[in-house]
């Protein structure tokens, strides 16, 4: 059978046409093709890496934004916690500042009250002792008017001394 | 569906009748003239031969002569239409052969198969250069090829990532070319076939000369740069040593697989292409055969035989795809277990370390 005989003549011409166009596919056909299908296959991948990253960084961004704006929101609440605390610690130093001065005050008064009292209860007690003196001058002139009585008192107040010097003694 | 499947069942049993009418009109001896002679008619359109027939007009051949080159006491070339003029005759096989001594001459005549052979091959230059031309002209970075271009990076993406980078591993690039050329060839010559008319029609990968020199190249692909434990696996395989001493049995076997596996593409590539060619060439000989049944039967059995030839063409294609895929996938393959390191010296370097 001729169909399974292998004919001398297309083997040959097989052999040198294959060769040929192999020779000149395999050095300026295929490898340029697959060499820039390579490159470019790469290249999206690189790029694909590349999108993903910037979308990573891009959402670290708005996590960091976010977070920012959290921290602004707490910083704000706290300033205005502060100042409230501020106002109503100065409300209430003013208020205990207020209190103390007007304890001061009264304090005072009632100081210079005692010193009042106490210089009216000596100016009375004064008034008194001169008031007794005179009404025991006037009693005394009454009861001494004769030489005897003087005599009288006179040993009665040294009887009286001498009493007195000896108890002391 | 079951429409289909009725036609197809009709189809099939009317040709089961077919062979047997056709071997009627045979016992009546030669055919009449008028009538198919089926013999000349399917290995005329698989054969080779040293004319480009055409077509016939009115039983007047139109075929375009080709060049016979011959070794025979010195060079000598002429044209198809004067074979008897320079002393060469026809044998029974169609062959050239000297008409006074009756031998076969050293014979490497442009015949239809090797024209098919440099115009598929000058085609294939160029669409892989028009290709590869879009790169240089273009930023592939930034555009990726539409068109021609574009299909063939398909393909040509398909082809080394599906089949060489899976079937050869490491260093695929050193056998990329030679792969995808054997692809592209297989492929274009297989479509090329399925064409009916001048350019295509030839039968050359069904040929068994051009898929043995493709079975040989790959064999040395193979062989060539087959690594140290391939060659160990083949002459001292590991299996028990009365297999291959002192009778060298398990060697031996290992040989013959050397040989058996290319021989397996060779013949799978040509034994589907003819067989490919051959069930269409049937089914449109159907057409002519029942001709004189009748002009009812022979109508009818037309109308299936042109559904069934449509069904037969379009399986072509696949199968021109499929066999170019097959080819080069085994191949690949079968370089890569030449290259393949072995995995138990792997093991002891990774344990070792």
């Amino acid at each position: 059978m001729s169909l399974i005989t292998p004919d001398f003549g297309l083997f040959f011409w097989m052999t040198l046409i294959f060769a040929i166009v192999f020779f000149i596919l395999a050095k300026f056909g295929f490898p340029i093709i697959t060499g820039m299908v390579k490159k470019r296959s790469e290249r999206i991948e690189q790029s694909l890496r590349d999108a993903e990253e910037a979308q990573k960084a891009l959402k670290e961004l708005a996590a960091e934004h976010k977070r920012m704006i959290e921290e602004a929101r707490k910083e704000q609440s706290r300033i205005l916690n502060e100042a409230a605390s501020t106002g109503d610690q100065i409300v209430a130093e003013a208020k205990q500042q207020a209190r103390e001065q007007t304890a001061a005050m009264i304090e005072k008064a009632r100081e210079e009250i005692r010193i009042e009292q106490d210089t009216a209860r000596r100016q009375i007690s004064n008034e008194i002792a001169t008031l007794s003196v005179e009404v025991a001058e006037k009693l005394l002139r009454g009861h001494l008017d004769s030489d005897e009585r003087q005599s009288e008192l006179i040993d009665r107040l040294i009887e009286e001394a001498r009493a007195s010097h000896k108890s002391v003694n | 569906m079951h429409r289909i499947r009725t036609i197809a069942c009709i189809a099939l049993c009317l040709m089961a009748l077919l062979p047997a009418s056709a071997a009627e009109h045979d016992t009546h001896g030669e055919s009449a003239p008028g009538e198919l002679d089926m013999n000349s008619y399917i290995f005329g359109h698989i054969g080779d031969s040293y004319e480009w027939h055409i077509t016939s007009i009115n039983g007047k051949h139109i075929s375009i002569p080709l060049l016979c080159i011959v070794f025979d006491d010195g060079l000598k070339v002429f044209s198809s239409r004067n074979i008897e003029e320079n002393g060469y005759t026809l044998n029974e096989n169609g062959k050239l052969v000297n008409a006074s001594t009756g031998e076969r001459p050293v014979d490497i005549s442009i015949t239809k198969n090797v024209l098919s052979l440099i115009m598929s091959s000058v085609l294939l230059v160029v669409l892989v250069l028009l290709s590869a031309r879009w790169y240089k002209l273009h930023d592939p970075l930034k555009e990726a090829p539409r068109g021609l271009p574009g299909l063939m990076e398909m393909l040509i993406t398909m082809v080394t990532d599906d089949i060489i980078k899976e079937g050869v591993g490491k260093e695929w690039e050193r056998y990329a070319p030679y792969l995808l050329t054997a692809f592209f060839f297989i492929f274009l010559n297989n479509l090329l076939g399925i064409v009916p008319f001048f350019p295509g029609g030839a039968n050359l990968t069904g040929n068994i000369a051009v898929t043995l020199f493709l079975a040989v190249c790959t064999f040395l692909a193979v062989n060539l740069f087959g690594n140290k434990h391939y060659y160990k696996d083949i002459f001292w395989p590991d299996v028990p040593t009365w297999l291959k001493a002192p009778i060298p049995l398990m060697p031996l076997i290992e040989t013959v697989g050397l040989f058996t596996k290319p021989f397996s593409l060779m013949v799978r590539l040509f034994a589907n292409i003819l067989a490919g060619h051959i069930m269409i060439l049937g089914v449109v000989a159907v057409i002519f055969l029942t001709a004189k049944l009748g002009p009812m039967l022979n109508g009818s059995l037309s109308f299936i035989a042109v559904i069934f030839g449509i069904f037969m063409d379009v399986l072509e294609l696949l199968v021109a795809f499929i066999q170019a895929y097959v080819f080069t996938m085994l191949s690949s393959v079968f370089i890569g277990l030449s290259r393949q390191e072995p995995e138990e010296e792997t093991r002891q370097i990774e344990t070792t370390k």
